[in-house]
């Protein structure tokens, strides 16, 4: 009888030990790692890299693609003709697959070769030839895959051969062919394509001779029943090929900018055998298209596409090898970034990619030796970083035992606070609404706001091209004069008495308006929720409510946001602009008239005109870097400080933190195909790992006993009762 | 100026529904009879009473105005467009006197260190003396603990003496209304022998008078619970977030009810095609995941906004508009339970003589459900309001993890946990915003899971473990 | 039977229906296509060309509800909502508006989610019908008084705390098993092991209470007096009579939930990185891809009908008194 119920205890403990059991079953096989490790045991010494990524890429398609989560995969499989310099500072464009970099040859409206000297106007047409190397191979890819006969595998599947392919490693056979300078033109073309929605597509039409037409004459092809448009059918007058190595693209006015352009995937190659072979009946069913598996010629290929839950790229074995540059910026020499000159790159087999979504679990996963890298999200801040006495950021103890080290970079982008120019109190040309930008300009305190939300890793903005491009100015001569002060070497945002003062002048005495006596209230519109948002929307009251103003804030999510600002409904707004290229003119376009938002749907959110501002926009646009390009950008950021559309805001300054089995760890904004030149040590890490996360037993085993403890004088005394009760 | 929320006027129209059916239960021995043995039981009376003093925090909380603007020239008076509530007023120090960043509870320093300037023009970089917490001491180091104990020993000295005083009071006034010796009386009491248990009352309302009092002491110069990244207090926002949590967790049954109960008792007592489109009605509701639903009215309602914004003058006014849209929409999502059980109940109650007889005589269909079935269902009513009471106070903070909860300017225990859930990764910790809310919500949850127990238990036995 | 199981399918169109349109409204009054457009395309550079297309490839430049410039029938079919929702009554799902085959990403993540809410249900059904039994054997003395308290304080905890607080505890500072994330295979065993031990012990205190009330009552019964007056030791009538009777009202309370296992939870996968379908659900809400949401609407309503048609098989099975009709 006894027994019968010690089974029943039993089993209530059977319930726990059930989970220690596994727990032991799974680890018993693997006594030399550590038990929190989320890889498998076997990939400890191999040469991988591993990092996270917290938003699924949304398109993969070179074509279409446009922002830096999924620049991180696309930039390792496809290679522009050019790219930046890995180590050198500023940015400097050197050849990828060109040979070398296209210089622009400008003609007149006779055809006659001109000098760039001359005035933009005279310029009719201007011609980049661009010449690639050659023997450079496509990745492995069931596209190219022929049969003994020299036909193509893949490029005529019936449903039926379809029926056992889910994914693209389903197909047996691939190949592979050399790139040449067709792909590139294939690939310009599908920029005009109608059923892909490249997003530079209307930038590219307004200067690439012909691209508009070749795009109105394919949407009037009945889009609904061509899968496959062969666009080697079409000609577009603005990019030939000349032969196997080279091709040329002749655009329709000067732009200096448009080298910026050829570094960026959207002019990568395409074969049209692989945008053939996607296009198949039946293919897109099956979640096979280019959008979601890429084929490129660069050192990685994709191959493992799950959003979800991780990428994994492996390297390309076709890859023509790349060496490691031979000479940097000053001061690498030193950080051992030129330890591998001269090696040949890449210098990883693998790099897996982890969906994280929550900061928590990745920075801990980053501390137990679980990411090569990091960066540091304001909550685990002060346990990374502290700052010296004289205010310089360093690592905490902590970190430094783990050998971790620390790299900052101010990033190319700004977060601004604008203005609406079209709205009736905050906009306009009048004196009464600039004055009442300006006081509130001053008010709003971003060094503070720097240092409680970014924990100091922010630089605050003296204008809009943040420092490192060209154009900004560091030192007494760039701050802001209408917000700063340079006092003891260094600009002091101006006294709020002053805000004040230019308020009463405004017409708004203590934040109230003058005739009626009635508090001024203003809107603040921002995409900004989850858990932060509430912290900055009381500290943004808190600014205000310095000049006795009352902030609204009308917080709604992102689409809702844009459609605000596009009908030019919003008041106040925070937005930002991260560099497409490190050019002043991709900043000083956000405040360009003819880009507003409400009338020409651009990128000028404030919907900020000025003439004369416009004016000498147009002009820099197409100069060179010299003093002159200086001086025209030092008057038009005088205009627009004076006007004041936007509060400056601030220029965020990356900090990321690295392992020590990681190397050539260099921030680069610009280059988007870093992975090739980065090393890791595979063996420090497995030893590490081990080392950093001892499992501890002794809580639960504590558990386990406290139970028995609780239960046993129960037991014992039910035991006696039953064994009366029967006597 | 007042101002009143809606879910103001639906707080008060409950508390007066709540005085009124207080009354007509008094009046009723049937009615009184199930709360009298509510009340007999001393862990019932214990939580009734937290209940009852988060209730009259969160009623403080819901009386709104804008304040006066001083300093004014022109003649009429102009006020601030600013709403605060009378619990802003009580709390006016905790309200205001925010610190700038972080700090911990009962401290006198900030969390992290930062950059001073030193009277000679020099720089160093230390922890920064807070500008309100512990600003009375001249050097908080050798001070400061010596302080806070000598307050918490006062605050507790207080606070037994005012319990004292209530107890004795308390007993003479029974005595005198037994007409018994004011010894006896006590005795009783000590012994646990009146009908009520004075005793476990006392206990609990001297603990909640210590508790107070030593809090109060406390927060006159420093942060009880520390404070959060704008510097807030947390003790401050932690109160603040009773009224939220409040009005989720009363207000979503409450407007839900008059639907629940009309449409499960017609669907009961009519049957035949009403009972078919009601019961198609609530299992459609109920077959859409919860989630989705308030996550879809939410956007809902954001658009509604963002489309009339001149409406919305104030931001409070939008988050009170947003709580109401949540309750409404936690409504919709959990009144198909108790419309099903007044359906079976009802299907049960028209085969009942009484209600043959009252057909037969040609009373009206209305009459019937008003004046026969709806007495005999208000048991089930009354148990489920508190049994989901909890249930939805829970709800809310999850709701705010995935984005859909109230609206992040409100202060509400969801939010706060939700932005200090990151803050534990700091290190070192920044615990004390996750306690401060943890400790709040499990206090009123457990209280309320404790009376709602009693309740049900009182109401119905049977319904143990069913609903 | 099976003529009533027909019957109650029949019945589960009409809800499903509505179901549909309801969804669907919610979600057209609140995004119109143009949204879903921008949400997809992208934020930089996106024109009005490029987000009429993309309506016109997904068929969401069509009306609504309505189309009155075409002809007869065509006014309902020639619709956003008659396209849409038909074809899901045959479990065709579509393409999410990112252009993904639907049916397959539910067919993949449905595997992580079973993977955590399995072992759940079946560990906590195990773990606390013990614990239950175990309450209800010693009611009245100090294990039964201090259990009901634990069980009670346990309820009272919001969730979130058990998961930020597992998190912390077993992942970082004991470093037993990975703190976030997952993998295929057998791989995947340690990465469900934080996620299932927080969903039991976030349970724990309410599913003991009640089970220790189904037991409590089923102990007040007659016959258990009979068995024990009979001379049956306590030990037996618990075992035999109690838990086996009481197991009746447990486990038809766990059919209907059965069907909706396979929808995992939103809460716990997005904090673990599982990418299940509470994950994919909650991702579609966030990037507003109306496809995924109306189809995972569609599959929970379908899941809670069979539920509730399952119920109702088993009360038949394990009570042979009660008669469908």
């Amino acid at each position: 009888m006894t027994t019968k119920y010690i089974k029943t205890i039993n089993h209530a403990k059977f319930g726990l030990s059930w989970i220690f059991i596994l727990l032991c079953l799974i680890i018993s096989g693997c006594e030399q790692s550590a038990w929190n490790n989320p890889y498998p045991e076997q990939d400890s010494s191999k040469r991988i890299y591993y990092d996270s990524f917290s938003e699924r890429p949304k398109h993969l398609d070179p074509v279409s693609s446009y922002s830096a989560n999924e620049y991180v995969f696309l930039g390792q499989i496809y290679e522009p003709p050019l790219q930046y310099h890995f180590l050198k500072r500023p940015y400097e464009l050197i050849p990828l697959t060109a040979t070398e970099l296209p210089k622009p040859v400008y003609y007149d409206s006779e055809g006659k070769v001109i000098s760039d000297e001359v005035d933009p106007e005279e310029i009719d047409h201007v011609k980049y030839t661009i010449s690639i190397k050659s023997n450079i191979l496509y990745q492995p890819h069931p596209a190219f895959a022929k049969d003994s006969s020299e036909q193509y595998l893949y490029h005529e599947l019936s449903p039926k051969d379809l029926e056992n392919i889910h994914t693209l490693s389903d197909f047996e056979t691939v190949g592979t062919r050399e790139m040449n300078a067709n792909d590139y033109v294939y690939q310009i073309k599908r920029m005009a394509h109608p059923k892909i929605h490249s997003p530079i597509a209307g930038l590219m039409g307004k200067y690439i001779v012909g691209l508009n037409e070749l795009a109105k004459e394919l949407h009037e092809l009945d889009s609904s029943k061509i899968n496959y448009i062969d666009l080697n059918q079409y000609e577009l007058p603005g990019v030939k090929v000349i032969d196997d190595t080279s091709f040329e693209i002749t655009l329709k006015q000067k732009y200096p900018q448009f080298l910026y352009w050829l570094s960026m995937s959207f002019f990568s190659p395409m074969p049209w055998e692989a945008d053939y072979f996607y296009s198949q009946e039946g293919m897109k069913d099956k979640n096979i298209t280019l959008d979601w598996y890429p084929v490129g010629t660069g050192p990685f290929m994709l191959t493992e596409n799950n959003p979800n839950l991780r990428m994994v790229l492996e390297q390309n074995p076709n890859f023509r090898g790349e060496t490691y540059p031979e000479e940097g910026a000053e001061g690498d020499e030193a950080l051992g970034l030129l330890e591998d000159t001269g090696k040949t790159m890449p210098f990883i087999d693998m790099a897996i990619y982890s969906l994280e979504k929550e900061s928590i679990p990745s920075w801990n996963k980053f501390l137990q030796g679980y990411y090569d890298t990091s960066g540091i999200v304001s909550d685990s801040f002060d346990q990374a970083v502290q700052f010296n006495a004289q205010g310089d950021a360093q690592l905490t103890d902590e970190m430094k035992e783990k050998g971790i080290r620390l790299i900052t970079a101010i990033t190319t982008s700004t977060y601004y606070m604008g203005f609406n120019m079209a709205d009736d109190v905050v906009g306009g040309d009048s004196e009464r609404a600039r004055l009442l930008r300006r006081a509130i300009s001053i008010v709003v305190d971003y060094e503070e706001y720097i240092s409680i939300f970014s924990n100091g890793r922010g630089k605050p903005a003296q204008g809009p091209i943040p420092p490192g491009i060209f154009g900004a100015i560091e030192g007494e001569e760039g701050i802001n004069p209408y917000i700063y002060e340079w006092k003891n070497d260094k600009p002091v945002r101006r006294d709020i008495e002053e805000a004040k003062e230019l308020l009463i002048e405004a017409g708004y005495p203590n934040g109230r308006e003058q005739t009626s006596g009635k508090p001024l209230v203003l809107h603040l519109d921002t995409p900004a929720a989850g858990p932060g948002a509430k912290a900055t929307f009381d500290w943004m009251r808190k600014q205000f409510s310095k000049l006795g103003i009352n902030l609204v804030i009308r917080s709604t999510d992102y689409n809702r946001f844009q459609e605000k600002i596009r009908k030019g409904t919003a008041q106040i707004y925070q937005w930002g602009w991260n560099a497409d290229y490190p050019d002043p003119e991709n900043f000083l376009f956000l405040l360009y008239g003819p880009n507003g938002k409400i009338e020409h749907s651009g990128e000028n959110a404030s919907n900020y005109k000025n003439i004369e501002f416009d004016k000498l926009f147009n002009e820099m646009k197409s100069m060179n870097n010299s003093s002159e390009r200086q001086e025209v950008i030092n008057q038009m950021i005088e205009i627009a400080r004076k006007d004041a559309p936007w509060l400056w805001g601030y220029h965020p300054v990356g900090f990321s933190l690295h392992h020590d089995w990681y190397h050539n760890a260099k921030p680069n904004l610009m280059a988007n195909n870093k992975l090739k030149y980065r090393r890791v040590e595979p063996t420090l890490r497995a030893d590490k790992r081990v080392e950093w996360n001892p499992p501890v037993w002794w809580p639960i085993a504590l558990l386990l006993l406290l139970l028995t403890v609780v239960l046993l004088p129960a037991i014992i005394s039910y035991r006696r009762k039953e064994t009366e009760s029967i006597l | 100026m007042p101002v009143i929320f809606i879910t103001d006027a639906f707080i008060f129209l409950l508390l007066f529904m709540v005085l009124g059916f207080a009354f007509y239960a008094s009046k009723h021995e049937h009615l009184s009879s199930p709360w009298k043995d509510v009340a007999r039981r001393p862990i019932a009376i214990s939580a009734a009473i937290i209940l009852s003093v988060y209730v009259l925090i969160g009623l403080l909380d819901s009386l709104h105005f804008h304040p006066k603007l001083e300093d004014n020239k022109s003649s009429e008076t102009i006020y601030s467009t600013e709403i605060l509530s009378v619990l802003d007023i009580v709390l006016n120090d905790l309200r205001t006197n925010t610190e700038r960043t972080y700090s911990s509870p009962l401290a006198s320093y900030a969390f992290a260190k930062e950059m001073i300037d030193q009277p000679d023009g020099k720089q160093i970089r230390d922890y920064p003396r807070l500008k309100y917490g512990g600003a009375h001491l001249d050097d908080p180091e050798s001070q400061a603990s010596d302080d806070i104990t000598k307050r918490i020993v006062f605050g507790f000295m207080v606070g037994i003496l005012i319990s004292v005083l209530m107890f004795t009071l308390i007993v003479s006034i029974i005595s005198k209304k037994s007409k018994s010796t004011f010894k006896s009386t006590l005795n009783k009491c000590i012994q646990n022998d009146l009908e009520i248990p004075w005793y476990a009352m006392f206990i609990t309302t001297s603990i909640i008078i210590i508790t107070i009092s030593c809090i109060y002491n406390l927060a006159q110069h420093y942060h009880v619970f520390g404070t959060d990244k704008v510097g807030q207090d947390v003790l401050y926002q932690s109160l603040k977030s009773v009224r939220t949590g409040l009005v989720i967790g009363t207000l979503t049954t409450l407007v839900m009810l008059p639907f629940a109960i009309m449409m499960g008792l017609m669907a009961g007592y009519f049957r035949g095609w009403i009972d078919d489109v009601i019961q198609y009605l609530y299992t459609t509701l109920n077959s859409i995941p919860g989630v989705l639903l308030i996550a879809a009215s939410i956007l809902l309602l954001q658009v509604y906004i963002s489309n009339n914004e001149a409406d919305f003058t104030s931001l409070e006014e939008r988050a009170d508009l947003r709580l109401l849209f949540l309750c409404i929409i936690l409504g919709i999502t959990s009144w198909t339970g108790l419309c099903r059980l007044l359906r079976a109940e009802a299907l049960k109650l028209r085969e009942v003589d009484y209600v043959q007889a009252a057909q037969a005589f040609g009373v009206g269909n209305l009459s019937i459900m008003l004046r026969y079935l709806l007495p005999n269902v208000m048991h089930i009513v009354m148990i489920s309001i508190v049994l989901d009471f909890s249930g939805l106070v829970l709800a809310e903070a999850v709701l705010s993890y995935v984005g859909v909860g109230v609206d992040p300017s409100m202060y509400s225990w969801g939010n706060m946990i939700n932005s200090a859930r990151l803050e534990i990764a700091r290190d070192p910790v920044v615990w004390w915003s996750l306690a401060a809310a943890f400790i709040f919500m499990f206090i009123l949850v457990l209280a309320a899971n404790l009376f709602s127990d009693a309740v049900r238990d009182a109401f119905d036995p049977r319904l143990r473990g069913e609903v | 039977m099976m003529s009533y199981i027909l019957r109650r399918i029949a019945y589960a169109i009409p809800i499903l229906i509505g179901v549909n349109v309801i969804t669907f409204v919610l979600f057209f009054v609140v995004n119109t296509p143009d949204d879903m457009a921008r949400m997809q395309l992208g934020a930089k550079h996106v024109s009005e060309a490029a987000i009429e297309k993309w309506k016109e490839e997904r068929g969401y430049d069509k009306p609504i509800l309505w189309n009155s410039e075409v002809g007869s029938t065509d006014k309902i079919t020639d619709t956003i909502f008659f396209q849409n929702s038909v074809k899901l009554f045959l479990f065709d799902f579509g393409r999410s508006d990112s252009g993904r085959d639907i049916s397959y990403d539910i067919s993949k993540r449905m595997w992580p989610s079973l993977s955590i809410t399995v072992p759940s249900l079946i560990l906590g059904l195990m773990a606390y019908i013990t614990f239950g039994l175990i309450l209800a054997f010693f009611r009245g003395s100090y294990i039964d008084v201090s259990g009901v308290i634990l069980c009670v304080a346990m309820m009272s905890i919001s969730g979130l705390f058990y998961i930020i607080g597992g998190q912390f505890l077993i992942g970082k500072v004991l470093h037993l098993v990975p703190i976030s994330g997952y993998d295929t295979g057998l791989n995947a065993i340690k990465f469900t092991i934080l996620p299932v031990i927080i969903g039991l012990v976030g349970g724990v205190g309410a599913s003991t209470r009640w089970y220790r009330t189904i037991f409590l009552e089923e102990m007040g019964k007659d016959y258990v007096r009979t068995a024990k007056a009979k001379g049956l030791s306590e030990t037996i009538v618990l075992y035999r009579h109690v838990l086996m009777n009481g197991l009746i009202p447990i486990l038809t309370g766990v059919v209907v939930i059965l069907p909706s296992l396979f929808i995992g939870s939103l809460v716990v996968e997005s904090f673990f990185a599982i990418p299940g379908l509470g994950s994919y659900t909650i991702d579609a809400i966030n990037s507003q891809d109306f496809a995924i949401v109306r189809s995972m609407v569609f599959l929970g309503s379908v899941l809670y009908i069979i539920g509730l048609i399952l119920t109702d098989i088993s009360y038949t099975l394990v009570d042979p008194r009660v008669r469908l009709n």
